[in-house]
């Protein structure tokens, strides 16, 4: 297995100042925001970018991170079993613009779960999806509205983001098994 | 961890960490359980069957509702109006329930064991909802749960089993759950209710109410069952309230904060009276509510996992 590194701290930090102005740019300033993470690396993306959004447009409303668990709308549960983490979300998302946030998208599917757990929890004004590493190979017609970059990837290669808050260190590595 | 249980008969057939598993993920299923829309798809396109083979109201219901906000298809079955009164046996209607495709049995059964006996004949799971005097294990979830939401960490709590031991599975479930759990537990009631026989599994055993009261953290009171009774085994129920029944004076003498659990239905003014099971520390409505948390969490992770390993022969339902 080799492996190489895609972002650094600086590129993983550049990617979400960028996604933060795009953000700003794109939602009407007088809509509040809140931000969702997917567990689990989602959760940490998500309050990055809100303490960015914060800096940068410090009129805007932005809420408190919240965190979306979507393992009970997951369709893989018979091949196999992923405990729950638990939904939490700090603020009434009616009339909201949500963006939802996770580390990497691929096939689509936990996507997919998760805009069906948050229909469930009620009517937002719009949905966004904010994504750091977009590696292709989508199985469902969904893609990201901000992306901070998109790594072409083979199916035996995987994308490994480690973040300081859950592993010390911000990196992006590219996995690649041989076949 | 993966789940690997396929059928969910007793507590004490669980691991301490497989209980803490069922906890910490009927914490996730409270949580749903007070949004506006309570349901999710984790069970869409599964069968539960209720088997109610011995009259209940809020297992029954609890169990049905639970499978309902699972996105789950049930059918409830009682014995009155089953083929039961036809002369059917269990194992019968348990097999054309499974070849209807059942995914979930539920059972409630006047033997111990009888779930034990399905579960090791069908490919459906099987969820134990009381068998007998033996175990009714999602209750002892709920209690736990329970008494975890409002205590903390059970590890070193005291709490009192107060009641008809001797019949209730209902004890029997809760004293291996809170001793998986490292809380202490004494056991109270008439000797003819309590035989000391109990001490055997690690509890301390008491006929003396008043004696041990002031210690408790939590006191969990049974349903005196008459109907199991096959003789009389207290003098009356006049007695057993006034050596037994949990009364304001009693109360008096407990922590300020001690908590009044108990599984229902209630008999007010026996067992306990009918100012403290409406008090501030009585959580009896919370278990109930608990219990659909609890029994969406047990369904949830028997469907999941690895694939149940059963005999060939019990597939085809030719075991004995």
């Amino acid at each position: 297995m080799s492996e190489n590194v895609i972002l650094d701290e600086h590129g993983l930090r550049r990617c979400l100042n960028r996604i933060a102005h795009e953000i700003i740019e794109q939602n009407p300033g007088d809509i509040p925001i809140g931000f969702i993470g997917l567990h689990t690396r989602g959760v940490p993306i998500a309050k990055r970018l809100r303490d960015l959004v914060s800096k940068f447009d410090p009129q805007r409303t932005v809420h408190e991170v919240g965190e979306l668990d979507i393992t009970f709308h997951r369709d893989d549960i018979q091949e196999e079993l992923v405990l729950p983490k638990g939904t939490e979300i700090p603020f009434n998302i009616e009339d909201q613009i949500v963006v939802l946030v996770d580390d990497v998208l691929y096939t689509g599917r936990t996507v997919r779960a998760a805009l069906n757990a948050m229909i469930d929890l009620g009517r937002t004004k719009a949905i966004r999806l904010a994504i750091l590493v977009d590696r292709g190979h989508r199985e469902l017609p969904i893609r990201a509205d901000y992306v901070g970059k998109n790594i072409p990837t083979a199916h035996n290669e995987r994308i490994l983001v480690q973040l300081e808050e859950i592993d010390g260190k911000d990196n992006v590595l590219l996995e690649r098994t041989e076949l | 961890m993966k789940w690997a249980k396929k059928d969910l008969l007793a507590i004490s057939d669980l691991s301490s960490e497989e209980l803490l598993i069922l906890l910490d993920t009927t914490a996730s299923f409270k949580e749903i359980i007070s949004r506006a829309i309570k349901k999710v798809p984790s069970l869409r396109g599964k069968t539960v069957v209720n088997l109610f083979v011995e009259p209940s109201t809020r297992t029954r219901c609890s169990f049905e509702l639970a499978a309902q906000r699972l996105s789950a298809d049930v059918i409830s079955i009682e014995k009155s109006v089953s083929s039961f009164t036809k002369g059917e046996t269990l194992k019968d209607t348990a097999l054309n329930l499974q070849a209807l495709n059942a995914d979930f049995i539920i059972l409630r059964h006047k033997s111990p064991g009888a779930a034990l006996f399905l579960a090791e004949r069908l490919q459906a799971s099987v969820i134990n909802a009381g068998d007998g005097p033996h175990e009714h294990p999602t209750q002892a979830l709920l209690d736990v749960f329970t008494a975890r939401e409002k205590l903390g960490d059970l590890k070193g709590k005291h709490f009192i089993i107060l009641g008809d031991i001797l019949f209730s599975r209902v004890a029997r479930s809760n004293i291996w759950a809170l001793l998986k759990l490292g809380a202490r537990v004494t056991l109270v009631g008439p000797t003819t209710l309590l035989p000391e026989v109990f001490r055997e599994v690690g509890v301390d055993v008491c006929h003396n109410l008043d004696e041990v009261l002031p210690e408790a953290d939590a006191i969990n009171l049974l349903r005196i069952q008459q109907e199991r009774q096959q003789a009389t085994l207290f003098p009356s129920l006049g007695e057993y309230t006034k050596l037994f029944g949990l009364n304001m004076e009693r109360f008096k003498r407990c922590k300020p904060d001690v908590l009044i659990m108990h599984p229902g239905p209630i008999n007010r003014g026996v067992e306990i009276s009918s100012e403290l099971a409406d008090c501030e520390n009585s959580v009896i409505l919370d278990q109930v509510t608990n219990g659909l948390a609890v029994r969406m969490a047990v369904m949830f992770l028997l469907s999941g996992g690895q694939l149940p390993k059963i005999k060939e022969d019990a597939r085809k339902g030719t075991s004995k």
